[in-house]
């Protein structure tokens, strides 16, 4: 099945919460709303038409200059592929993207579809501060919870792959600035 | 009886008063025969066995954190070979080691491992810096939000090998040069000082 294929089956279902869509570039993909993700996101798994079974990636793009973040879901469907020619090969594939905005991006997990999207999710978390609500592993914050840490320290301030990111000028005692000068030793 | 035990007590190593302490220089520690005794005669011979032992059992701990462990194991193995220089015994706990070799990237999230690592190790401990990104942060030295910009500014270091990563031979010419610094240690009482630290203390 071909990407304007299964944009079709999603839009009988859902209607107009595709937003939008591509299917000229080399990454075909469809946009839609934040809030019909989860649903989506169980029906692209569950229908036997598409059978979207393996959740291949979430990549995050900051969109500074439009202040809103992309997120991108990479599905994978291994169902009823027999005598592959390869490993990995895929009976379709399907790109997932969904426009937040960038001061308040909020999305509901999909660990529940997917176990993939548990770690990927503490990930996008961690280095771009998209807050997926109802994780399975979620700590409180100050604005409510949101996924634990993945990669940086739990105490780590702010969200280094942001495009605005300001690096920290210490950390624990450890001077981090990049002059030379601050940088060498006292001892 | 204080001869035979060290002055902290029964406090473990690496705690002052019930506070975990990470020594900045490398004069705040010694083992239990250092800093006892006048120069002297005896004091000098006693050195010359104390440093022969010490240089020829440089225990390594196990301890690698990026690409870098990938040649440290290089010189651990057949063709490199870092036993030939009785260094070859890599300890999988500080406890039993004399030498961190640092091989690796270290971020901040891993600095305070490192720390904990090294209070842990008995003295006389010593710390070899490998690879540029433990010199001095190396390839994430400008845009490594998360690298520390050299290991000396978590633990004191002895030996500095630059490269990305180093080639075996430059680990050994690294370990080369810390025999060579223990070989020039002394017990005697604060021989470790500089001049300038003597003066300051009220030493001659």
């Amino acid at each position: 099945m071909i990407a304007e294929q299964i944009a079709e089956i999603l839009r009988g279902r859902f209607g107009d919460r595709i937003v939008e869509s591509n299917f000229k570039g080399a990454h075909p993909h469809v946009v839609v709303d934040a809030g019909a993700w989860h649903d989506m996101a169980v029906f692209l798994k569950s229908d036997d038409r598409l059978q979207f079974d393996m959740l291949r990636c979430i990549s995050t793009v900051d969109m500074l200059e439009d202040n809103q973040f992309v997120v991108v879901y990479d599905l994978h469907s291994t169902r009823g592929v027999e005598h592959a020619p390869e490993n990995w090969s895929a009976r379709h594939e399907f790109c997932v993207k969904i426009k937040l905005p960038r001061d308040n991006a909020h999305l509901p997990t999909v660990a529940d579809v997917w176990n993939a999207a548990d770690w990927h999710e503490r990930e996008a978390f961690d280095l771009m501060g998209v807050v997926f609500d109802g994780h399975p592993d979620s700590v409180d914050g100050p604005d409510g919870p949101h996924p634990r840490r993945i990669l940086c320290a739990d105490d780590w301030v702010g969200y280094p792959l942001r495009k605005d990111y300001e690096f920290p000028m210490e950390y624990h005692g450890i001077p981090a600035v990049t002059e030379y000068g601050q940088t060498r030793p006292v001892h | 009886l204080n001869f035979f035990f060290p002055k902290s007590g029964n406090e473990p190593r690496g705690f002052r008063d019930g506070v975990e302490v990470f020594p900045e220089r490398e004069s705040d520690e010694m083992s239990w025969i250092d800093n006892r005794f006048e120069e002297g005669l005896i004091v000098t011979s006693l050195d010359w066995a104390i440093n022969w032992g010490r240089a020829s059992s440089i225990w390594p701990m196990t301890f690698g954190l990026a690409c870098c462990a990938i040649e440290m194991m290089a010189v651990g193995a057949s063709r490199f070979d870092i036993d030939r220089f009785g260094a070859g015994a890599f300890r999988a706990t500080p406890r039993q080691a004399d030498l961190m070799i640092v091989a690796g990237t270290v971020n901040f999230k891993m600095a305070s491992r490192v720390k904990r690592l090294y209070n842990q190790m008995p003295e006389p401990r010593y710390v070899i810096a490998m690879g540029a990104c433990t010199v001095g942060g190396g390839p994430y030295y400008k845009h490594g939000y998360n690298v520390v910009k050299g290991v000396d500014l978590v633990v004191p270091v002895d030996i500095y090998v630059p490269g990305c990563p180093p080639r075996p031979e430059s680990l050994l010419e690294g370990l080369m040069r810390l025999q060579d610094k223990i070989k020039n240690q002394s017990v005697a009482r604060d021989a470790w000082r500089t001049t300038k630290e003597r003066a300051l203390a009220g030493v001659a």
